[in-house]
C-alpha cells in the first residue's frame, strides 16, 4: 500500500490548527508510519481531535502542510482522498429505516458513478468488510435496532468498505461499555496486524492506548508532549506533566505494555506502605 | 477475542447480469453489464409504488378531463386530445382542462421533490419550504407586484420567483456559522416566515378594494383558470431544475448521515447543501409562481412517499409523484365537491394528505 518511499503515507508538518480566531494548536509535526497503530492521547481539550480533523482535511490547518502520499492533501479531489483515507468521525447519523447491508454499502460512494453503481468489486468490499467485523448476518437488520457495540462495527464495516489503507478514528470506544471497547480494540488491533492498515485513533484512556498503540502521540495544550512507541516515551514523569497525576508504570501483565497506575495519596490507609516487586506484580495482575 | 465472527460466506459472486443473488448484503436489484462498466442498482418497491404513482395519478387525470360541468366520454376526450373528437370539446378539453391538469401535476412534482430535499437538508420532517419561509417570501414578491407595481401574469410569476430566492438567501445567510445546521435553518425560517406574513398583512391592509381582492385570491393558492402560458414556463423551468435535483440525490443521502461522514466518503458538504438549497427553492418558487403559495404538499408528499417505499435512498420521485398525486386529486376534489363554488386547492390537498399523514402516523406509533 505505500507509495512514499519514505514509508510514511500521512503527515503533517508545522500545523496551527485553529477555529474561527481561536488557535487550539501550533507548530505540530506529525508523522504516521505506514502500518503503524497510531494512538494519538492527551486530556481533554488538548486538540487531539483537532489533529485529527486537519490530518483528514476535515479542517484546513491555518498554516503548515497535510501531505498524504507526498502531496498536500488539499491539492486532491474531495473523492481522491476518500479513496486513499477513511475516516470515522466521533458521531455519525444512521438514516432511519437503512439495513445496516445499505449503510456499509455507503462506503463504497468515492468508488462509484452515476453509471458505476454497483460493481462486482464494490459488492467484494462490503461482504469481506462485513466479515471482518461480524456483521455480515446483520446485514438485514435495520440499524436502529442494534446495541451500541454492533451499531460501532457497522460503521466501522463502512469504513473499511471503502478500502483504504489508511483509517482514522475519531474516539471509537466512546459511548460503550468496556467490553466492547476492548471489542471494538481488538478488531483494529486485527486490521492492524492481519491486513496491514495503517490505523490512528484518538482515545481517552491511557492504558488502552498503551496496550494497543505501536506510535504513541501525546499532546497537551496543543502541542506534541511526546511520540513514540509507548513503552520507549511513557514514563511517571511524562504523564505527571502531561495529565497532572502522580502515577508509578508498571508493565501490563498480560502483554507488558506500560500500564499507568495512579499513586495513592500518603493518607489512605490502605496504601501498600513498603512495595515490593512480588506485591506490585500481584497487584497489577488483579487489576488486570 | 477474535473480531471475525462466524458470518458464513454467504456471497455468491452474482453472475454477468442482473438478479439478487441470495447472499447479496444490500437490498435492492442490481443490473450490471457482462463487462461491468455499467451497473445500476435499484430498489424494485420504490419502482413498483412510483410506477403505482403514476397509474393512479394518470387515472384520476382522465377522470378530471372528462368530468365537470360539460361531460365528455374518454374516448372522445383522447381523440380530442390528438387533435380529432366532436367540436366543441376541443376549447374544454385542450385548452381549459389539460392545461390545468398538467399544472397541478407539474407544481405536485415540484413540491413534493422540493419538500423531499428540505427534509433531507434539515434532518427534520418539519423542515419544509412553507414552514421555513420561502413560500410567504414568494407570496411578499407576488404581492410586491400586484400592490405596489402593478404589474400583469408574467411580473407576479417574477415577483413570486425573486421573492423564494431572495428569502432563502437572507435565511441561508442568518443560518450560516461555519456551515448551515438543519436545526437553526428551522428555526430562523420560522421568524422570518412570521416576519414575512405580517408584512404580507400590512401590504394588504394598505391596497385598494380591488387589488386586495385579487392579492387575496392569490394567497389562497388555487389551480383555477390555469392554461398554457402558466404551464410552459412552469415545464421549462423543470425540465432544468428535476434533473438537477435527481442529480444531486445520492449525494444527499450521503449528507444525511452528518457533514464529517459525508466528507469522509468524499461528499463536499457545503457545496452540496448550497447546490440543494438553491435547486429545491427554485422548485418552490416555479410552483409557487404557476399556483400561488398550496400549503401542506411539501410537507406530506415525501412523509407519504417514504412510507410507502420503505426505501433509505433519496425519495426524491417517490416524492414527486405523490405531490403530483396529492395535487391533481385535491384539485379534482376541490372542483366537484362543493360544485359549482370552486374551492382552492391548497384547502383540498391540506384535507387529503393531512387525513392521510394523521392515520400512517398514530398507526405507526401505536405498533411500537
Amino acid at each position: 500500500m505505500s507509495d512514499s518511499a519514505h514509508g510514511v503515507r500521512l503527515q503533517g508538518e508545522g500545523l496551527t490548527l485553529a477555529y474561527d480566531e481561536r488557535v487550539v494548536a501550533s507548530a505540530l509535526d506529525v508523522r504516521i508510519p505506514d502500518g503503524s497503530f497510531t494512538v494519538i492521547v492527551g486530556p481533554n481539550a488538548c486538540g487531539k481531535s483537532t489533529l485529527l480533523k486537519a490530518l483528514s482535511r476535515m479542517i484546513k490547518p491555518r498554516a503548515g502542510t497535510v501531505r498524504l502520499d507526498s502531496a498536500p492533501i488539499s491539492s486532491y479531489s474531495a473523492k481522491e482522498v476518500a479513496r486513499r483515507l477513511g475516516l470515522l468521525p466521533q458521531t455519525s447519523t444512521a438514516p432511519g429505516g437503512i439495513t445496516v447491508g445499505d449503510l456499509v454499502a455507503r462506503g463504497r460512494y468515492p468508488h462509484q458513478r452515476m453509471l458505476r453503481q454497483w460493481s462486482a468489486e464494490d459488492e467484494r468490499a462490503v461482504v469481506e468488510a462485513m466479515e471482518m467485523t461480524g456483521v455480515l448476518e446483520l446485514a438485514d437488520r435495520f440499524v436502529e435496532e442494534l446495541s451500541g457495540g454492533q451499531r460501532q462495527r457497522v460503521w466501522l464495516a463502512m469504513v473499511l468498505a471503502q478500502r483504504t489503507g489508511v483509517l482514522l478514528l475519531d474516539e471509537p470506544t466512546t459511548f460503550l461499555d468496556l467490553a466492547h471497547q476492548v471489542e471494538v480494540l481488538d478488531l483494529c488491533w486485527d486490521l492492524h496486524r492481519g491486513q496491514g492498515h495503517t490505523l490512528v485513533l484518538v482515545l481517552h484512556d491511557l492504558n488502552q492506548a498503551c496496550r494497543y498503540a505501536t506510535h504513541l502521540i501525546v499532546m497537551k495544550d496543543g502541542r506534541i508532549a511526546a511520540q513514540g512507541d509507548p513503552s520507549k516515551i511513557i514514563t511517571a514523569e511524562l504523564v505527571e506533566e502531561v495529565f497532572g497525576l502522580a502515577c508509578r508504570i508498571i508493565p501490563d501483565p498480560e502483554v507488558g505494555t506500560p500500564l499507568v497506575v495512579p499513586l495513592a495519596r500518603p493518607d489512605d490507609p490502605r496504601r501498600l506502605d513498603a512495595p515490593s516487586s512480588g506485591l506490585l506484580a500481584a497487584d497489577g495482575a488483579r487489576r488486570g | 477475542m477474535s473480531a471475525v465472527r462466524g458470518g458464513p460466506p454467504a456471497h455468491k459472486s452474482a453472475g454477468p447480469h442482473k438478479s439478487a443473488g441470495p447472499g447479496r448484503p444490500v437490498t435492492g436489484r442490481v443490473l450490471r453489464t457482462p463487462a461491468g462498466a455499467v451497473s445500476l442498482r435499484f430498489h424494485f418497491r420504490s419502482l413498483a409504488a412510483g410506477a403505482l404513482l403514476a397509474a393512479v395519478t394518470a387515472v384520476v387525470g382522465v377522470v378530471s378531463l372528462t368530468t365537470g360541468s360539460y361531460q365528455a366520454s374518454v374516448p372522445d376526450v383522447i381523440a380530442t386530445l390528438f387533435g380529432g373528437g366532436p367540436a366543441g370539446l376541443d376549447f374544454i378539453v385542450n385548452e381549459l382542462r389539460l392545461p390545468r391538469l398538467l399544472v397541478a401535476v407539474m407544481v405536485g412534482v415540484a413540491l413534493g421533490m422540493s419538500g423531499a430535499m428540505f427534509q433531507s437538508i434539515s434532518r427534520n420532517p418539519l423542515g419544509s419550504p412553507d414552514v421555513i419561509g420561502f413560500t410567504t417570501g414568494s407570496a411578499t414578491g407576488a404581492l410586491i407586484v400586484i400592490l405596489l407595481l402593478g404589474g400583469g401574469l408574467q411580473g407576479v410569476a417574477a415577483g413570486a420567483v425573486v421573492g423564494g430566492l431572495a428569502t432563502a438567501a437572507v435565511v441561508y445567510g442568518l443560518a450560516f456559522r461555519r456551515g448551515v445546521q438543519g436545526f437553526r435553518l428551522i428555526l430562523i425560517g420560522i421568524g422570518t416566515t412570521a416576519m414575512l406574513a405580517s408584512f404580507n398583512a400590512y401590504l394588504l391592509t394598505r391596497a385598494a378594494l380591488a387589488d386586495a381582492h385579487t392579492a387575496q385570491l392569490w394567497l389562497t393558492g388555487s389551480l383555477n383558470g390555469r392554461r398554457w402560458e402558466h404551464a410552459l414556463p412552469l415545464a421549462l423551468a423543470l425540465l432544468v431544475l428535476v434533473p438537477a435535483a435527481l442529480a444531486l440525490g445520492r449525494r444527499m443521502s450521503l449528507l444525511e448521515m452528518g457533514d464529517e461522514t459525508a466528507r469522509a466518503r468524499g461528499v463536499p458538504a457545503e457545496p452540496t447543501r448550497l447546490a440543494l438549497l438553491v435547486t429545491s427553492v427554485g422548485l418552490t418558487a416555479v410552483a409557487t409562481a404557476a399556483a400561488g403559495p398550496i400549503a401542506f404538499v411539501a410537507l406530506a408528499a415525501p412523509q407519504l412517499a417514504r412510507r410507502l417505499t420503505r426505501s433509505a435512498g433519496s425519495g426524491l420521485l417517490p416524492a414527486a409523484l405523490m405531490g403530483a398525486l396529492l395535487l391533481v386529486v385535491g384539485d379534482l376534489a376541490a372542483q366537484r365537491v362543493l360544485a359549482p363554488t370552486q374551492l382552492p386547492v391548497g384547502v383540498a390537498t391540506a384535507a387529503l394528505g393531512g387525513v392521510y399523514l394523521a392515520w400512517l402516523l398514530s398507526r405507526e406509533w401505536r405498533n411500537r
